[in-house]
Parts: C-alpha cells; structure tokens; sequence
C-alpha cells in the first residue's frame, strides 16, 4: 500500500526537484544543509553569494536552507537529504557522512583552516544582573544552580559544552575523576535536554526556564539582542574552541551537476565579504581565531580545543558520547526530561 | 452526550462547584491557549498578520504544501478506507481480527517511529533506497515522504468511522439490489454510499483536520528544507524558533481557524448522524411490526 502511493506520486516528487538541465547553467540551485544557529548567518551570506555568482559568471544561484540539530542533520545527509553543501557544527558529524561514501575522505583539506571558514567558543547566557552571579565554571557546581544546554548525542551545542565543561576542569588542574564529577553535576541540574541548539535557546529564553544557559557566542548575542534586555552574556575565564566544518556532498553535487556553484558558495565563506558577514553575526573569523585578536566585541578569552579534552574528536566520540561512554553514564534520564 | 446533561446546574454548592470547575479547567486548558494564539498573531495588527501570512515566500509555500498534501492523503483513505470497511463489515474471514486490530496501529504507534519507519523503508540506505535511486526518484525529503507519512498516521481515521456504520445498516438492501439485478456499482452508489454518506464524511473532516495538523511524522522526513519541505506546523515551529513570535502565531492562528472550521463541520456532521440512526431504527421498528406472522 505504501508503496502504491510512493509509486504513484513518485513522478510528481521528481518533476519537482529535478536536477537543473545539463544544458542550462544559467540557473543552479543549492540546498545547503546546516546546524541549528546559523539561521541569520546563511541568510546574509547566501543573499551576498547569490550576487557575486550572478556577477562574476552570470548564472543565478538559488540556495535552500535546511536547519536542525547537527547530529539529526548528518544522519538526514546520509538518509538521502540531498545537500549540497554541510555546514554543521562538529566534525564527527561531517566525518559520518564521509564514511557514508557521500563526501570523499580528504575533504578537510579541500579549504583552508581544516575546512572550518569561522569559529565560536561556548559561553554563559544568564538572567538579566547575573541573580544567580555565575562568573565562571566553578560556579555551575552550585547545587541552587538549574542549566539548560541541549543533548550532548544530537546537538553540536550540546556537545561543545560537554566538552566545554570537562577541558574548564581539567585546566583549572583538576584530574579526569574530578572532570567526570563536574560534568555529571550540571546534568543532574539540567531540566531540560533538547535535541538541538535553537530549541534549548527557546528553553531558556522564551520559556524562561533555567539560571543559565551554556551556548555558542553567536548564539548568544542573538539571544541577548531578541530578549529586549532581559538577558546577559558572561564569558567564563576558559573556554573551548568551537570549530564548525564545512564541506561540499561529492556524490549529491556530481549527480546534480552543481560543483562549481558548490564549491564557490563554500570558498565565498573566506573572502573578505563572507569573513565581514561572519564577524557581523558575532562568529569569529578563522584568521582572527588562530592568532590574531578576534572582533572588538568578542573578548579574547583563553581557548582550548578538543585535542586538549580528548586527543582528537574519534577519542571524545567513542569516550564521552558514544554508546556507553560517559555521558551515557552521567545522564539519569528519569532526574531529567 | 449532551442529552443527558442537567438541563439547570447549580441547584447545590456541589454542582455549582463542579460546574465552575469544569468551567475553569476548559477555559484554562482550551480557551486560553486558543485566544493567546489569536492574541499574539494580532498583536501587531491586521496588516503586519497579512503580511506574515501573504508575504514571506516560505510561509506561502508552507501552506501551499499543507492544502496539497492533506487531501492527497485524506483521498486516499477515504478509497482505503471504504474498501477495508465493506471488508471487514461484509465477510467473515481467517485474519479478520488481526486485520481490525491494525488499522489501529498508526494510532498506537509514535508518529516520530512512523517516520524513523518511512527513512528505513524508502531513505539513501533503505531497503527500497538503491530502487528508488535507480529510478531517480525521491521520497523522503520530499513531497511523497510527506504524503505517506501524513496517509500513516491518518489510516484508522476514516476506516474506523465507517466499519460501526456498515455493520449496524447490515447487508439487507445490498442484497436486495443484487436480486434486483444491481451490479457491484450500482449497489455501490446507489445503496452503500448513500447508507454511509455522513459516516464517511466525518471520517474525512476528522481525517483532513489531523492531516492538517501533524507535526512529529512529518518533521522527520521532511529534511526541513525551507520553502520545499515545511508544512505549517513545522513552519510554525521554525518561525518561533526564529524569534518571529507574532509571525509564527499568525501561522498558528490559520491552523487554529482552519481547526475551527472543522469543529462546525463535525457538529454538523455528528447532527446528521444521530438523526440518520434515529431514523434507521424506526425504519426498523416499523418493519418489525408490519411483519405478518403467522399466528
């Protein structure tokens, strides 16, 4: 019977998405699948790219945007979302859909700063005056203290912040079992664990739920700008370097024969213009983060990465996240949703 | 129902109590949440509600994809479902109850499992996945993925409806038309579906109206593309999600109407009913009594 149906408005699903003719370049459209916060981002820079493509080779671009949690969105790649692009948030998630055969395994090298055109670092988004004063890590192992941060398995927030919280207590010298303690004290006081970034950012802010909220400083000052001044930011002293991947979908791009418009829309992240968009979005700029001094408002704060937390993002996958791995250990799901 | 309310509450404390209770609970629960759609998808007046409803591209596309989806999946259900109810009412068979208790199963079961089911079945690595790619055709994170899985959750709607309907009409006058010399149309249109006419059309207002609605099926094969793959409940969402409150509850706020449109149509439909079974019965009474019995 399902198959009945599928068979019989399989065409109409065709017709409608039909690869563009080989013999007309002179319109491409890009789906460009991506994480959770970066909504306002891709749609600066796609109405920026659209124009420098149309100028520089004449062919009208359009772009389809695709946002959800970055775990979800890997898994929707491979499942047979037809991206072009993957914009998402942690490299494991880009790296499953490599292993899927969908995008070729040299893919970090294939742009400058290992395919990672900005950064982000994980800060605290509190209560207007700080209620709770929460100043640093140290702070979240308050027991009056409730912290809303997404799941750690599906959210590339959440795991940033897992990862976050673990480097905070290891660089303040504590040990591996003093990290663990740490890490499984703020679960226990966290009420609620979304599944993606932007749905936690809802959590807390429109719901008004939670002392404090452990999220990307994009996200932040985007959250901060929409609460009409009934939220703070504050940067804890360390914190971890986000480092959002990017990637072109070999496989979709060859069948669909939008490579090139791919690859440009991708390159366009590094020039000036798409550097000076990224900056404006309170993201931070790859040259910025990689020595020089970020964007006026983003404070120049001490930043690990997750080769200090776990060696390398395999290591943190299969110890922290993976089935059984420590988070599978920390989280009660009964003290939470 | 309503008939055997008391027709004058409040007579004691207690009543009063408990009407002012039940009261309260709908108002809280019902009437509320409803208003404070309608409230925030006006907040900025009439014109900045058009304009979020009439001039955002995406949102166009996602109510353009909701009115086409639902009535395919709606159509469908109504043909499966008169089918399997003239089935299940008309024959007895090995099986039948087993094929009654799954019709049930998209109610059971988790709309987000229903979809997970869908990924595996038609998805990149699905076991139809390779035939589908072979055939160049998309499903899932697409307009058919959509399809299926709104005609999924909406299955026992319509077919639930109708079996209680056939079995209390029974198969007399069908069997009448046949020895009259009525072939299988015939008894179709001119015996079975008159018979059932409201019944049925219940099931497609209750059926459309769910169709409309659905969110968690939808929202996993969807893929989430804006202005390909949203349909207004998970426009809905995005909107909210994207700090555009009051253009998201103008979203909200035509589902809810749309919501309301189908709850006068019910009422309707439900009126008809009744009166359509009151009348079955007296047919029947008289017929019971101009029986001649040989006494």
């Amino acid at each position: 019977m399902a198959l009945g149906i599928a068979l019989a408005f399989g065409c109409l699903g065709c017709s409608g998405q039909a690869p563009q003719g080989e013999g007309k370049p002179t319109r491409v459209e890009l789906l460009n699948v991506s994480y959770d916060p970066t909504r306002e981002l891709y749609r600066d820079i796609n109405a920026a790219f659209v124009s420098h493509y149309a100028k520089e080779h004449g062919t009208e671009v359009s772009i389809k945007q695709s946002h959800a949690s970055s775990g979800g969105q890997s898994r929707a790649v491979i499942d047979g979302l037809d991206a072009d692009v993957v914009t998402l948030a942690t490299w494991p998630d880009v790296e499953a859909i490599a292993k899927a055969k969908l995008i070729r395994p040299d893919w970090q090298n294939r742009f400058d700063n290992a395919s990672v055109p900005y950064h982000s670092v994980v800060v605290f988004v509190v209560r207007k005056g700080n209620p709770k004063q929460i100043a640093d890590w140290a702070d979240l192992n308050r027991g009056d203290i409730s912290i809303i941060t997404p799941n750690p398995k599906t959210s590339g927030n959440g795991k940033y912040s897992f990862l976050a919280a673990w480097g905070a207590a290891l660089a303040a010298g504590g040990s591996e079992e003093d990290a663990r303690k740490f890490v499984a004290a703020i679960y226990k006081r966290t009420p609620v664990l979304d599944t993606g970034a932007r749905a936690a950012t809802a959590t807390f802010s429109q719901k008004g739920i939670g002392d404090v909220h452990l999220t990307f400083e994009n996200e932040a000052h985007l959250e901060v700008a929409e609460s009409k001044g009934t939220l703070e930011i504050v940067y804890p002293r360390r914190s971890i370097r986000v480092d959002p991947p990017v990637a072109v979908v070999d496989t979709n791009v060859d069948s669909k024969g939008t490579r090139h418009a791919a690859e440009a829309y991708l390159g366009f992240l590094y020039s000036p213009e798409g550097q000076a968009i990224i900056a404006r979005h309170h993201y931070r700029p790859w040259h910025g983060a990689t020595g020089s001094t970020p964007p006026a408002d983003l404070p120049n704060i001490e930043l690990f990465d997750v080769t200090f937390v776990a060696g390398s993002w395999d290591n943190a996958m299969q110890k922290f996240f993976g089935e059984g791995g420590a988070f599978d250990a920390i989280y009660q799901p009964g003290a939470g949703t | 129902m309503a008939n055997t309310l008391p027709t004058k509450p409040g007579r004691t404390p207690l009543d009063a109590l408990l009407v002012t209770g039940a009261v309260a609970t709908i108002g809280l629960l019902i009437v509320v949440p409803l208003a404070s759609v309608f409230a925030e998808a006006f907040s900025q007046g009439p014109q900045a509600w058009w304009e979020a409803i009439a001039h955002d591209p995406d949102t166009r596309h996602a109510i353009w994809l909701s009115l086409t989806v639902a009535p395919v999946a709606v159509a469908f259900n109504t043909v499966f479902g008169i089918a399997a109810a003239w089935l299940v009412a008309r024959f007895r068979f090995p099986g039948r109850t087993l094929l009654v208790a799954l019709f049930d199963v998209p109610f059971s079961v988790s709309p987000v499992v229903a979809g997970l089911a869908l990924v595996l079945i038609f998805g990149r690595q699905g076991i139809l996945g390779p035939t589908l790619a072979w055939l160049a055709m998309k499903v899932i994170f697409a307009w058919p993925g959509l399809v299926l899985a709104t005609t999924f959750v909406t299955l026992p709607l319509v077919v639930r409806e109708l079996i209680p309907v056939m079995e209390a009409i029974g198969p007399e006058e069908e069997l009448a038309a046949v020895s009259l010399g009525a072939n299988g149309w015939q008894v179709f249109w001119r015996v079975t579906l008159p018979n059932i006419r409201w019944a049925l059309l219940h099931g497609i207002v209750l059926a459309n109206a769910r169709a409309m609605g659905e969110f968690g099926a939808v929202y996993v094969v969807s893929g989430h593309i804006a202005g390909a793959t949203d349909t207004m409940p998970l426009r809905v969402e995005k909107l909210f999600q994207e700090y555009r409150t009051p253009a998201s509850m103008a979203v909200a706020s035509v589902l809810a109407a749309l919501a309301l449109v189908t709850l006068v149509a019910k009422v309707v439909i439900e009126r008809r009913l009744e009166a359509e079974s009151r009348d079955l019965a007296a047919v029947r009474n008289v017929a019971a009594k101009s029986d001649p019995s040989p006494s």
